[in-house]
């Protein structure tokens, strides 16, 4: 939250890395954690008389982008951008300037907030420096270490207006994002590998003021966590600026995760004069429909689309938590599952409850698991054959060595109970307490969980939470 | 082109001058943009700027792997390597 | 003083090693001969490829043997401009940055070469990084035009000219950025080929300004150039601004003539040159006409706008396309305390003075506050050209002008004054920036003896009727002086 009084203004831009066998403009390797300069060819080593020719799947994959998070597609134009740095080989970045490919479009958070979309670009990725000596520190390093594999690498750079509020509206964002980039197929969003950049632009102004504060950007953000933090932080730190009568001056901060700080980098005073002009060696791009509609064959609906699906299909009220599962499966890609459950007869809120939490700690696993074992498995607890801590130990021992759920809870000994026995040891229980079962039967629900928890201490866990219940509401009809 | 103008493009363009040079190229470029400046001349008003001189649009290639270049050919043409990387003095700036 | 080499035509030579009449060593061994013999006084090549050239040569004579066809440019020594790459030969551009530099690939247009049966003989000297129109600004010292030594051969592609014209080969690759290909050509009496953009590969070919950059051939006469012109035109996947359109072959219909083409003298092109060079401009109008062209005087008043809207373009393109010199990868570094510094040391000792000029001149057309002003601008001056020049050729095939306004000058007369460097292209400019085909063809001589290009100018693709109008002209051109006679020794066998 901003300190009272105050709002924060925030732009984020995302770089992301896509998934082509090849770089953007050569035929080398698109793969991380290769050899250092193994993956490069005069084109992404900016060879004298080398010349650039545009991947056809980068160019799809940015359409997916774009269609994703409804924007315009429109004919664009590469432009050089100009600056020396060593790990960028031409000393000039290809990039979309004044024309890019997506422009104008907007995300949906999962509270349905929508966050505009200003544009989604195509660009080439630089090279990785590494600073030797001084601690690896940039200023104290002795020299630094220039590897091309990554130059060349195709990127979207996704820009959003400035309408977030707040840090954990912009963890939202750049979740929604990566859920969204991942659900296209262009990127798999992996911020720790840095397929996945976030730059944070922050101003603060006074509530209900409509002005625009000066803004820093943030840098540096390689996790959510440290996206969260380091707006926190830096909203914190320009109110403080502006309150003790100073002004925020415009930066580039870097986030010191360790020290939990942003730190000025440079002053907009030695602002870059890029020189963009039209790069000469590649052509416009003009996708008409057909190779628009080629890019996005086969593309899934995007997160906010499944989530509306999904409530949909909860019928009914769906309470903020259920919301929050809804946007956890969907998140994982686990939203399938859920739905063929609750096709397949399955009660909603089991479906949800146990997808979004038992299988969501292994969405992977889950993802791998066949869909039908999946519901059959839910169906054991809900038509009360297992109970729900049975049912958690089937699912780990599924999810481990996989198989049939029925075996497998059969291998471990959890038969159901007959319904005799059950009634029998029921009936035990309630006579045992006589006090608990009298405050039962006037009403007190909650007692439920205690003669649940008897009956379970009784049956070493083999009999069904859902069963004991119809079997004390039939008694107490009867009392 | 003044001298500073001078000063501030071979600052943009990472080109140590002196201070003669300096003079010397600001002095003819300041001679080169005034013949240059007959652009201005031409009424340009609606018309579109030539990047290309020969139309084309969408030249693409598929996302087929080529070879890439064998690294001890590229290393061996490096000013300094280490470690299978360029090498080079610190660098005192982040990317922009 | 003038100097000559080989006489014998490039068709010549590849139809008697085709037909096994004379060998490909022998070609290329008189040819290396002759470089050996005159190259000290010329200075056309930086790089000769000795060895490489009799290796391939003994290739070439043995597919013959084995009765394999080499090619249509079998065992024909060809010369090559040092900004196009050749995988593990040195390829400078006449700089000190590149020193010591060998590519890793080579150009699209030189395997085209190689798969012709062509020998590349060796890397020809040009003004740095292809900047200049004398051949002066190389770190190799000036080359030295075979008709006259005191006297510049034209630039930038002044080594490859030279070579062609003193007969050190019968074949060269040059680049015409502004007039650098038809500009020594006309200095030195050679025929001198600038295509349409995108109909020759650029991949390999060291940039100067991508957007009109094209590599074309130098002969000795019309036929030569429509050889080499056949066998490098053709689309390439590595290069984006590739033409990918069936190209005609211009070698089968030289001797189609022109009865009935219709051929405008270009006003800007005549009006204002040297009274000499329009002369024979004229002298060409009504060789052509006297062949059967319908022959009329046009103006075309936007093309005056050309040098202007180059001088921005061209550098603007440049500044960028240079930056990559940084001394970091590959070519000279000059060391210093941190990156930025050991970037601008490298490249103030690795540039020359005019290369330094154009990458200002381009960085600053480029810089904010200036964009609009200077390189938006000139691009859409660019447009205007383009324009009139589509409407102009609505009313005929081809243009007549001169390739350039004065012949020959002496070395050094221009190196003082930039401007008036610049100013020697004025005829060629606008053909780059229009992207059109134009060709420079011998015409005499003007004062001094010193030899006199004239201009055929084409639209995009009109490279057929180009060379058509070549052809008469040739045909009907004064005799050139040929630099002779050849030292002796010098020429062996192959005359």
């Amino acid at each position: 939250m901003s300190p009272a009084g105050w709002e924060a203004v925030i732009g984020l831009e995302v770089h992301c890395e896509l998934l082509t066998a090849t770089k953007l403009f050569c035929g080398c390797r698109n793969a991380f954690g290769d050899e250092p300069n193994t993956n490069v060819c005069p084109v992404c080593l900016g060879l004298p008389g080398s010349l650039p020719v545009l991947n056809e799947r980068a160019v799809e994959f940015a359409m997916r982008i774009g269609t994703a998070l409804n924007c315009e597609i429109r004919p664009s134009v590469f432009h050089r951008k100009n600056y020396f740095y060593p790990d960028m080989p031409k000393d000039y970045q290809i990039s979309q300037y004044d024309e890019p490919i997506n422009v104008d479009g907007w995300l949906e958070l999962p509270d349905s907030t929508r966050v505009g979309i200003v544009r989604a670009h195509i660009e080439e990725d630089t090279g990785k420096t590494t600073h030797v000596g001084g601690g690896g520190r940039i200023h104290d390093a002795a020299h630094a270490l220039v590897d091309y594999n990554r130059a060349g690498v195709p990127l979207v750079e996704i820009v959003s207006a400035p309408d977030i509020r707040s840090a954990d509206q912009a963890r939202l964002y750049a979740a929604e994002l990566r859920a969204i980039l991942v659900a296209s197929g262009a990127s798999d969003g992996r911020m720790e590998e840095g397929s996945m950049r976030v730059d944070a632009n922050v101003s603060v102004r006074r509530y209900g003021s409509d002005e625009m504060g000066t803004r820093c950007e943030v840098k540096n953000l390689n996790s959510l966590r440290s996206l969260g933090r380091a707006i926190e932080h830096e909203i914190g730190r320009q109110v403080a600026v502006v309150e003790s009568g100073g002004a925020v001056a415009q930066q580039t901060r870097h986030w010191d995760e360790a020290k939990g700080v942003t730190v000025a980098l440079r002053s907009k005073e030695e602002a870059f004069d890029y020189r963009y002009f039209p790069e000469p060696d590649l052509v416009p791009l003009a996708p008409d429909r057909s190779f628009r509609q080629r890019a996005v064959a086969g593309m899934g609906p995007m997160p906010a689309e499944r989530r509306r699906r999904l409530v949909a299909l909860l019928a009914g009220e769906v309470s903020a938590s259920g919301l929050d599962q809804v946007a956890t499966v969907v998140e994982l890609d686990l939203d399938g599952l859920v739905a063929a459950a609750i096709e397949a007869g399955i009660g909603p809120a089991l479906a949800l409850a146990r997808t979004a939490n038992e299988a969501a700690a292994d969405a992977e696993g889950t993802r791998h698991l066949d869909p039908g074992a999946y519901v059959k498995w839910l169906r054991m607890e809900n038509d009360g054959i297992l109970s729900a801590t049975q049912a958690k130990a089937v699912l780990a021992e599924l999810l481990d060595r996989g198989g049939d759920p029925a075996e497998i809870a059969a291998a471990k000994g959890f038969e159901a109970m007959a319904e005799d026995s059950l009634v029998a040891v029921v009936g035990e229980v309630v006579t045992r307490s006589p006090a608990e079962w009298e405050r039962y039967c006037q009403g007190d629900e909650k007692l439920a969980q205690f003669f649940i928890g008897q009956v379970m201490k009784a049956t070493r866990g083999k009999a069904s939470g859902k069963a004991v219940v119809a079997e004390l509401k039939r008694l107490s009809a009867g009392a | 082109m003044t001298r500073e103008d001078a000063a501030y493009v071979a600052r943009l363009a990472r080109i140590d001058l002196t201070a003669d040079e300096l003079d010397l190229y600001a002095g003819q470029l300041a001679a080169v943009l005034d013949h240059a400046a007959q652009v201005a001349a031409v009424d340009t008003s609606g018309v579109a700027p030539t990047a290309h001189p020969i139309p084309l649009s969408n030249v693409l290639r598929p996302d087929e792997p080529r070879g890439s270049l064998d690294r001890g050919e590229v290393l061996a043409q490096a000013p300094a390597v280490e470690d299978g990387r360029f090498r080079v003095p610190r660098i005192m700036g982040e990317a922009p | 003083m003038s100097l000559s080499g080989v006489s014998a035509t490039a068709l010549s030579l590849a139809t008697d090693v085709r037909s096994g009449t004379i060998k490909a060593t022998e070609v290329i061994d008189a040819h290396l001969a002759a470089i050996a013999a005159l190259d000290g006084e010329l200075n056309a090549f930086v790089h000769v490829l000795d060895g490489a050239a009799r290796e391939a040569a003994v290739a070439v004579d043995r597919r013959v043997e084995a009765g394999e066809d080499p090619g249509p440019l079998a065992g024909v020594p060809v010369a090559v401009k040092d900004n196009l790459c050749l995988r593990g030969a040195p390829t400078t551009c006449g700089s000190r940055i590149l020193e010591g530099w060998s590519p890793p690939y080579s150009a699209t247009v030189l395997e085209r070469l190689v798969d012709a049966g062509a020998i590349l003989v060796g890397k020809t000297n040009m003004d740095e990084f292809a900047m200049g129109s004398s051949t002066e600004t190389s770190v190799y010292g000036p080359t030295r035009n075979p008709h006259d030594l005191s006297r510049v051969p034209g630039g930038s592609s002044g080594g490859s000219a030279a070579a062609v014209a003193a007969g050190l080969a019968p074949l060269a690759l040059g680049s015409d950025t502004g007039g650098s290909i038809r500009q020594p050509a006309a200095f030195c009496g050679v025929v001198g080929v600038k295509p349409t953009y995108g109909t020759v590969s650029r991949f390999g070919l060291v940039a100067f300004a991508s957007s009109l950059d094209q590599i074309g051939p130098f002969a000795r006469n019309v036929a030569d150039a429509a050889l080499l012109f056949d066998v490098i035109a053709g689309h390439d996947p590595l290069d984006s601004t590739s033409l990918d359109r069936p190209l005609v072959q211009v070698g089968p219909c030289l001797a189609d003539g022109v009865a009935g083409m219709r051929v405008g003298v270009l006003a800007e092109l005549v009006d204002g040159v040297d009274a000499d060079v329009a002369a024979r401009v004229h002298e060409a109008a009504e060789a052509l006409a006297a062949a059967g062209a319908i022959v009329e005087e046009l103006s075309v008043p936007e093309v005056r706008y050309g040098l202007p809207a180059y001088y921005l373009i061209a550098p603007a393109e440049a500044s960028s396309n240079l930056s990559r010199y940084d001394g970091v990868r590959y070519g000279l570094r000059v060391e210093a305390s941190d990156v930025a510094a050991m970037n601008s040391a490298t490249r103030a000792a690795g540039f020359g003075p005019e290369v330094k000029r154009r990458i200002m001149l381009g960085t600053y057309a480029l810089s904010a506050g200036y964009y609009e002003a200077y390189y938006g601008q000139a691009m859409k001056v660019r447009t205007v050209i383009v324009d009139a020049f589509a409407a102009a050729y609505r009313g005929v095939d081809v243009l007549l002008g001169a390739t350039t306004p004065t012949t020959a000058f002496p070395i050094g007369a221009k190196t003082g004054d930039p401007l008036s460097m610049y100013l020697s292209d004025v005829c060629t400019i606008p053909t780059n920036l229009a992207g059109h085909a134009a060709m420079s063809v011998p015409f005499g001589t003007g004062a001094g003896g010193l030899p006199v290009g004239v201009q055929v100018l084409a639209p995009a693709l009109g490279e057929l009727q180009m060379f058509r109008v070549a052809s008469v002209l040739e045909a009907a051109a004064p005799p050139t002086p040929a630099p002779s006679p050849p030292p002796q020794g010098s020429g062996g066998g192959v005359r």
